[in-house]
């Protein structure tokens, strides 16, 4: 059978992003720029930062296809506990981290316990963890919020990587910043040139260059873009840091390990991955497990932006990230998604928030609209599957 | 006594471009209980689908005339406006609804549009089970309290509130027990004397001759004879040879004389209970072995017990109260999951690909690389994607699964290329011994032969391989050896000289006789 050499570029792939482009480019002429400010541009990194990384972990449980409903409570819960450590016990900090890793790990098990050994399905699991750890954060901080946190902490939440900054035009601009989005840019070309030679050498269908160049061209715009308001504000905040290695890890654990693939495969057709030798059982047990963990992360992310635990902090987050996981591309049913498409997701939400803020539209509109795109994005995404099957 | 109820002519129904039934008559009595016979396959579900409207009209083509008028269902709902009502293998009752609610299910008593008359519905309800011997039944229980058998009864109690004068039981005894079969089969001698007719699908030869007026027998989709009781010999001798009685053509590819090497797999006194049902043992005292460069057959009747047996010894992924010893090259081993058994070198193919084996969204590589992921294409946890690929074009080409490319995902793929793809998901796991549970369902004849290639090649390289078939020429054709297995139990063992299709089903016969 004769090959065919190239093929054109799955646009579906890159829709999400294409319409994340979209999205700030609308808000962009409605706020006549404002939205583009480097000082927005850092505040949209701080205030979807948590959101990313739970939409990262839930990305995993929507893999199983499944949610979890506990994990704005999770945030809470740990955040409350930050604070009350640091606060009342005037412990360092390090053992306050250390704690609030640990409740989210145990959370995590408890609902992997009911998940996984005991087959109680997911939802129910999770909806009762969200009761209960409301219920908890509450009775902790006595339904008070605590406060406030010392600055080593909050730099967690609030701070930047130092800068090297030098005058540009009107203000200056940070070389780390810069150094950074260079290195980026040369990674990201090598592995498209790898990636490309791979195919070849395999004889896989190649794009055609000219549809890579331009793929190529758009990817290092965003990075530039993004880097250099990033430069002319405070530098690299450090949400970012923990939300690049986070998506770095999970990236690489879903498309490139023995587990991650045994989470597509329990998604897909659990019955088939039990007989091939999937222990399926613990692949529940360890997705609700990491996903405590990564709302402890998100909590201490959150307490810290704060600088104070609040006992509403984190209401409704879990449907930020679960519709983040949706409008990047997961399926319902399980077994299809990735954690670059939820990560894409979740700014997609952010931008849109943060846009409509800007333009004024009050928080009661910003859900209504948020609401319509979770039900478009999907919609598309489906009516467009069938139609193709 | 003797005008026709029901007579169906030149009925053929086509799955794409297969023949299911091809040209088939078939003639019923008014009054008379009227066995449909023959091999799993042959057409007798397709033929009583087409008479229900489970197929709608114009789905096949032919005429059916039903008390002298032709008939034209387009769903079932016509077919019983008719009285005529279909009771299927697997039973049609929600397990959680009480006996009176199953027995009106769809065709509720009602005080006014759209209003459940209750009273009404246990009165009739009760009426209706007296009919079928269960007077003294609570209507108010849920049906999952009942045994299988009392179900089954129920299922007819829901045809009679119907005004049934047709009925049809698709293998009502297959999941019974000898006494509740026994019963059953009273009360269908007992409908026909109240003047129901009945047409029974069924692979229980001994109970055909005890109920039948008359016997049709279906083999490949056509009609093959009636015979007549008291007029034609209804022995079931006589009807096994009109069931096999084909010849078998050059469908399997030579096999190569390959020496038989050591015993790789030996099972002593296997005993499995059903998973839900701890009292109801499934398989009973299964000893057997397999050899290198062998090919054994496990050979039975549909829900003889083989698959059970197949993955009971898979890591226990069936049933409960697993007890017996499995030796693998003459070694006793612990098979307790599903990577024990990929560790100790043993393949299970599944008979349901589409559930058991694939995952349909995924990708061939994905699939074939699913089960041999951790052993063979990792270190450290890590996919080592390059072997991956290298080892899925491999498979690709060398057992010929046509597709585009090894990233192509198998829904996509036709019924063959799929099975060679879970094929290749096991042969990938580097085994020496592969149970193979019905590898050539649903597929089509040239993947059939490409797939017994697979078969041939495997037991060359000296590996062990099992085959699980209900088709009796495909069990004679790739196998050296077989067990004949029989509600659970090995019925005989026949070597490759004995190796015929009345032998086997006359061992399965046989074996059926010695449990009444």
């Amino acid at each position: 059978m004769e090959k065919k050499k190239t093929v054109n570029l799955d646009m579906k792939q890159y829709g999400m992003v294409l319409a994340l482009i979209a999205v700030f480019l609308i808000f962009a002429a409605m706020t006549k720029g404002a939205n583009m400010s480097p000082a927005n541009m850092n505040n949209l990194i701080m205030q979807n930062g948590y959101v990313v990384i739970l939409a990262v972990g839930m990305l995993l449980c929507v893999l199983t296809g499944n949610i979890d409903l506990g994990v704005g409570s999770m945030v809470a819960l740990t955040g409350a506990a930050v604070g009350i450590i640091i606060v009342d016990y005037k412990l360092p900090i390090f053992v306050a981290i250390i704690v609030a890793l640990i409740i989210g790990l145990l959370s995590g098990m408890f609902v992997g316990f009911f998940v996984s050994k005991l087959a109680i399905p997911p939802f129910i699991v999770t909806l009762a963890t969200m009761l209960m750890g409301r219920g908890l954060t509450y009775t902790l901080l006595k339904a008070q919020t605590k406060g406030p946190l010392p600055g080593e902490f909050t730099f967690i939440g609030a701070g930047f990587l130092p800068t090297i900054k030098v005058p540009f035009g009107d203000g200056t601009i940070d070389m780390v910043s810069i150094i950074v989005a260079l290195v980026a840019s040369i990674l990201i070309i090598l592995n498209e040139i790898k990636n490309k030679k791979l195919k070849q050498k395999y004889g896989f269908a190649v794009n055609p260059a000219w549809q890579e160049v331009i793929k190529l061209v758009v990817i290092l715009v965003i990075v530039w873009f993004f880097f250099s308001k990033l430069a002319q504000y405070n530098g690299i905040p450090f949400v970012l840091v923990i939300m690049g290695v986070l998506v770095g890890i999970y990236h690489f654990i879903t498309s490139k390990t023995v587990a991650g693939r045994q989470i597509y495969a329990l998604g897909g057709n659990a019955k088939a991955a039990k007989l091939s030798g999937i222990n399926t059982e613990r692949v529940f047990f360890w997705v609700y497990t990491n996903m405590g963990i990564l709302c402890a992360v998100a909590g201490i992310v959150l307490s810290a932006r704060n600088a104070s635990s609040t006992p509403k902090a984190g209401d409704g987050f879990e449907m930020d990230a679960i519709a983040s996981c949706y409008i990047g591309g997961a399926a319902t049913a399980g077994g299809i998604g990735t954690i670059i498409g939820a990560v894409v997701g979740a700014f997609i939400m952010g931008v849109l928030n943060n846009g409509m803020s800007l333009y004024g539209w009050s928080t009661d509109i910003q859900k209504i609209v948020k609401g319509a795109v979770l039900l478009g994005a999907v919609t598309v995404d489906l009516v467009s599957k069938r139609k193709k099957g | 006594m003797s005008d026709i109820i029901l007579e169906m002519k030149h009925i053929t129904k086509e799955f794409s471009g297969v023949k299911a039934l091809d040209d088939v008559n078939f003639e019923v009595k008014r009054g008379e209980i009227h066995a449909l016979c023959g091999e799993n396959g042959a057409g007798k579900s397709t033929l009583m689908n087409v008479l229900s409207g489970v197929y709608p009209f114009g789905a096949y083509s032919g005429d059916i005339e039903y008390h002298g008028e032709a008939c034209q269902f387009h769903k079932i709902k016509d077919s019983e406006a008719k009285g005529i009502v279909i009771i299927h293998q697997e039973l049609a009752l929600s397990p959680h609804l009480s006996i009176a609610e199953n027995v009106f299910l769809g065709n509720e008593q009602l005080a006014m549009k759209g209003v459940i008359d209750w009273t009404k519905t246990r009165k009739h309800a009760k009426e209706v089970l007296a009919k079928v011997g269960l007077e003294n039944e609570n209507v108010n229980v849920p049906v999952s309290t009942l045994g299988v058998g009392k179900q089954q009864l129920i299922e007819i109690a829901k045809a009679m509130a119907k005004k049934v004068e047709l009925l049809i039981l698709d293998e009502p005894t297959a999941a019974l027990n000898d006494e509740e079969s026994k019963k059953l089969l009273n009360i269908m001698l007992d409908l026909k004397n109240h003047g129901i007719t009945c047409i029974i699908i069924s692979h229980k030869l001994n109970e055909i001759s005890y109920v039948a007026d008359s016997i049709t027998v279906i083999r490949d989709g056509k009609t093959i004879e009636t015979l007549e009781k008291g007029t034609d010999d209804i022995s079931e001798d006589r009807i096994i040879k009109g069931m096999v009685g084909r010849e078998l053509k050059n469908r399997y590819p030579h096999r190569e004389e390959c020496p038989v090497g050591e015993t790789l797999l030996e099972v002593k006194d296997w005993n499995v209970y059903h998973p839900d049902d701890a009292d109801r043992k499934m398989i009973k005292n299964v000893s057997f072995n397999v050899k290198a460069g062998e090919v054994v057959g496990f050979a039975g009747l549909m829900g003889a017990g083989r698959t059970e047996l197949a993955m009971s010894l898979f890591g226990k992924t069936y049933g409960q109260k697993i007890s017996g010893t499995v030796k693998i090259k003459g070694k006793e081993v612990q098979i307790n999951t599903v990577q024990d058994a990929i560790n100790n070198k043993l393949a299970y193919v599944s008979e349901d690909r589409k559930t058991y084996g694939l995952v349909l969204i995924d990708s061939i590589r994905q699939n074939m690389t699913m089960a041999a992921l951790r052993n063979f294409f990792s270190k450290n946890g890590v996919v080592n994607s390059n072997d991956e690929i290298l080892s899925a074009e491999e498979y690709k080409n060398k057992i010929n699964i046509k597709s585009n490319s090894i990233e192509q995902t198998v829904g996509s793929l036709s019924g063959g290329n799929q099975q060679k793809v879970v094929l290749a998901k096991w042969m990938l796991t580097q085994p020496d011994i592969l149970i193979l549970d019905e590898p050539t369902r649903g597929i089509d004849v040239g993947a059939k032969y490409e797939i017994y290639c697979v078969i041939n090649d495997l037991a060359k390289a000296g590996k062990a391989v099992i085959v699980i078939s209900s088709e009796l020429p495909e069990i004679i054709g790739t196998c050296d050896r077989v067990y004949v297995i029989n509600e659970g139990q090995i019925a005989g063992e026949l070597g490759k000289e004995e190796l015929t299709q009345e032998g086997i089903m006359r061992c399965i016969m046989a074996h059926n006789g010695k449990d009444d």
